[in-house]
């Protein structure tokens, strides 16, 4: 703040200070708030159920939301741009089982070059998104709703109803996501270094900035000189690499893998991005965010499935969680705007 | 034809000593004006002579801070549009506010259609009712077409239509002309006639003199929110009509820097964009700010778009520094060294939800990186020094944009450019919506950006700032250049002949529009950009 007050103007009063602190904490509130949330939860449960709270149930939490964690890194960076990725698991699904494919097509095939090619494989698959929204202006729920169906069909055409098994995979991919490094698990390891990438270059690199900026009001980035469409084009293409990252988790960690494999688990990535605080029209939110709404959604499945409840019960209390996330987000957005004017007017 | 104006009677609607403030700006300060029926009244003045707050007050869209709405010598409170529709008050705007993909009838009777006694919608009465209504005012429209598609003008007529069904007896008409053909302007204005014969009062908005003249029965005139005079068509003439608009105001508000005029850095020739300007060519020089003047709907604001290279161009050339260039994005301006302060802040010049310091930094933002991270010391230092020299007030840096009071996310747009150390600026209506002291506060630092050798084109609505801020002054109308003023030459009146379009019929011809330096014979055809 140094520069900031000794630059501006007339020196602020300090309820006006204080006000603006208030705001600028209400801007990171999507956050603490998830995380209060999580904390109440894990002490609810605890109350009930005194094994929930345990390292063992921790690390088995995180193991469960590792994949999910990566995906949803890369929705944020399509959201941030106020567009939209539905074919996110399916680019999963595809590029596990091509993996898979590889290792059984060409047993003793390298384990890196296979990893590289089903990341290179997201790749294109994200950017193929990017160029139908960007080069095609195909609005980006349409496109990848399209690309959602298209990308599953060619997983059913190179499987063929074949399935790849535990059997089909060197020892090296399986130990990928199922190795533990100081008794943390890898792929929570990975996920970890992921989002703190990502985090610090949204943070840090003009682009970050500008993936910020087109979200936020898209004219205003476009008289600025920001070239809109290749990033957003990128955005695709970088959450399209970090699917494939996910699927040579998810082949690795599960061994056994068909067509259908990460079936669905778009709407559970979407669902963390905005249980996340990331704001659906762009703009607005952080990794950090979308990854405390994967682990929030992740500690209530587990905590349902300690407690006993039927699975039908966690599909309809994850979708709970979205609309209480969503509609606080928009009362707090809506609030913190009140306040804003009302002070402009003082 | 019987003319009513002046007769003694109740007006169909009247405004008493009706004001309207909108923050700094108070667009209304007691005016009054009253509508009788059959009477085609005329409301004429410059941009931001309060005609759009008055025409939006009997929509029913603004309640008066002052005064009162009358009807039938009645005050009334119009609560919204419904309640305005429902008194038989109806507003037929530029653009046509219809529902582009339904048919012509349920556009005329959206939300209150004809029902059977099932409740279904009777659709044969309704396009039995609308052919009806289309027919008494003499024009062939497929009831049973979607709107869009519709040429402007037909789709008024629907518009039109749909006040009629509502038995509207005050149409008021904002603009109708400004995108029809002549025949269609000829047929609009048989229609007027003959609404008029039926008793219904019109008020006519417009900036096309030579129409008012020929059509309407009174004239209004407003300037800076005031009433000015009110008289029969017949007691005034298109001369006597513009000198009442622009008036005698203060001048000495600006405090223009002498500048230093040096060598052509933006040379402009032959730029059209089909169907919006044609054949617009200047030549901007170092330290010069040139103002380009012209009333709402001139072209002002597409024709600085299309330089920024935000809107495509359909023919001409432009040169930086005798360079031809191709402007066909804003990266490119931005790469020539142009920057452009857009008229709409909150819509394309700011980013709300980012702090004042990531906006003064957009621009600039891959030139402050550092190994593909953001040097923040030097952002911060940066964003501070423009914050500091256009003394923006604000609590810090961090303080979102959203905070700030109008004035200061001006500063803050206007940091953001001269971040970007253009060599020319486009500043398109700088000062609209800013309180006094901060439009003088603008009007020193483009001055002094000028003096220091930036070359500026100034956009501005307001007739005072432009002459006391220009060197020389460019006026549009509908989408030409009518005229060009020096400095000395340039005085209220004649920059509103040109702008009006008057300067053929007009007293003062403008000068001609030549380009002081060798330009040359430059064919003007070349389309900019490869897009």
């Amino acid at each position: 703040m140094t520069t900031a007050d000794g630059a501006i103007g007339t020196g602020p009063s300090a309820g006006r200070l204080r006000a603006d602190r208030l705001v600028g904490l209400v801007g990171r509130v999507r956050e603490l708030g998830l995380l209060v949330a999580l904390a109440v939860l894990v002490a609810a449960v605890t109350a009930r159920e005194p094994r929930f709270l345990s390292l063992n149930n921790a690390r088995t939490i995180l193991l469960a939301v590792s994949i999910l964690a990566v995906v949803a890194v890369g929705q944020t960076l399509v959201v941030l741009t106020r567009n939209v990725d539905l074919s996110v698991a399916s680019i999963v699904g595809v590029t596990a089982f091509v993996a898979g494919d590889l290792f059984k097509q060409n047993p003793g095939l390298s384990v890196p070059l296979v990893v590289a090619l089903a990341c290179l494989l997201g790749l294109a698959l994200g950017a193929l998104n990017g160029a139908l929204v960007t080069l095609g202006r195909v609005p980006a729920i349409v496109a990848t709703l399209g690309t959602l169906y298209v990308y599953r069909g060619v997983a059913f055409w190179i499987a063929g109803g074949e399935q790849i098994t535990v059997a089909d995979v060197p020892q090296g991919y399986r130990d990928i996501a199922m190795t533990r490094l100081f008794g943390v698990p890898n792929p929570i390891l990975i996920a970890a270094a992921v989002a703190v990438v990502a985090a610090y270059l949204l943070r840090t690199s003009p682009v970050g900035r500008q993936l910020y900026a087109i979200g936020g009001n898209p004219e205003a980035a476009r008289l600025a000189g920001i070239r809109s469409d290749r990033l957003v084009f990128g955005a695709f293409a970088v959450c399209g690499l970090l699917c494939g990252l996910a699927g040579v988790l998810w082949g690795s960690r599960f061994g056994r893998i068909d067509a259908r494999a990460a079936s669905g688990y778009e709407l559970q990535v979407v669902a963390a991005v905005v249980v996340g605080g990331v704001n659906i029209f762009g703009g607005v939110g952080t990794v950090l965010g979308a990854v405390l709404g994967a682990v929030v959604l992740g500690t209530v499945a587990n905590a349902l499935t300690i407690l006993r409840f039927s699975p039908f019960w966690l599909q309809a209390i994850s979708g709970l969680a979205i609309l209480v996330a969503v509609t606080l987000d928009l009362l707090i957005t809506r609030r913190v705007g009140r306040a804003l004017v009302a002070r402009r007017n003082r | 034809m019987d003319h009513v104006a002046g007769q003694p009677g109740t007006p169909v609607v009247e405004l008493v000593g009706v004001a309207k403030r909108f923050g700094a700006v108070q667009a209304l300060r007691g005016v009054d004006l009253a509508l009788f029926p059959g009477e085609v009244h005329a409301l004429v003045g410059e941009n931001g002579a309060g005609k759009s707050t008055l025409v939006k007050m009997l929509a029913g869209v603004h309640r008066p801070d002052l005064g009162e709405v009358r009807i039938d010598g009645a005050a009334v409170s119009l609560g919204g549009p419904l309640e305005a529709r429902d008194r038989g008050i109806a507003v037929i705007h530029q653009h046509p506010t219809l529902f582009p993909d339904l048919d012509v009838a349920e556009n005329v009777f959206m939300g209150r259609q004809p029902r059977d006694r099932f409740g279904r919608v009777a659709w044969r009465t309704m396009y039995r009712e609308v052919d009806g209504l289309l027919a008494s005012l003499g024009v062939r429209i497929d009831v049973r077409g979607p709107v869009r598609g519709l040429a402007v003008a037909d789709q008024q007529l629907v518009e039109i239509a749909k006040a009629l069904s509502l038995n509207a007896r005050v149409l008021v008409m904002d603009e109708p002309t400004a995108s029809l053909s002549a025949r269609e302007v000829d047929r609009l204005f048989a229609i007027v006639r003959r609404l008029r014969e039926r008793g219904v009062a019109l008020l006519f908005v417009s900036h096309r003199l030579e129409e008012i003249f020929a059509l309407c029965d009174r004239i209004t005139v407003f300037r800076d929110g005031a009433h000015v005079v009110t008289a029969p068509t017949s007691e005034l003439t298109p001369e006597s009509t513009i000198r009442q608009m622009v008036g005698r105001r203060l001048e000495a508000l600006f405090p223009k820097e002498p500048a230093e005029i040096g060598e052509v850095v933006l040379r402009v020739r032959g730029l059209t964009r089909t169907g919006v300007f044609r054949d617009i060519g200047f030549d901007l020089r170092r330290g010069e700010i040139l103002g380009l003047f012209g009333l709402v709907g001139a072209g002002r604001t597409e024709v600085a778009r299309v330089l920024f290279g935000a809107d495509r161009v359909d023919a001409g050339e432009v040169w930086v520094d005798g360079a031809a260039v191709a402007i066909d994005s804003p990266t490119t301006a931005l790469r020539h060294g142009i920057g452009y302060v857009p008229e709409d802040r909150h819509g394309q010049g700011l980013v709300l939800d980012f702090p004042i310091g990531a906006n003064v930094t957009l621009p600039i933002l891959p030139r402050l990186g550092r190994r593909g991270l953001l040097d923040r010391g030097r952002e911060r230092a940066l964003a501070g020094e423009y914050a500091q020299r256009l003394q923006v007030k604000a609590s810090g840096l961090d303080q979102a944009a959203s905070a700030l009071s109008g004035g200061n996310q001006q500063k803050v747009v206007l940091g953001k450019w001269l971040a970007t150390e253009p060599k020319v600026l486009i500043l398109d209506e700088p000062t609209r919506g800013i309180d006094v002291g901060t439009k003088a506060e603008v009007h020193r630092i483009v001055s002094r950006l000028a003096a220091r050798g930036m070359a500026i084109l100034l956009i501005s609505s307001e007739l005072p700032e432009v002459l006391a801020m220009s060197d020389r002054v460019l006026v549009m109308h509908e989408g030409r250049l009518t005229g060009t003023f020096d400095r000395g030459a340039a005085d209220q009146e004649r920059v509103m002949v040109a702008a009006t379009g008057q300067a053929a019929a007009g007293a003062v011809a403008p000068q001609p529009p030549a380009p002081s330096i060798g330009g040359g014979v430059l064919s003007g055809s070349l389309p900019v950009g490869d897009r």
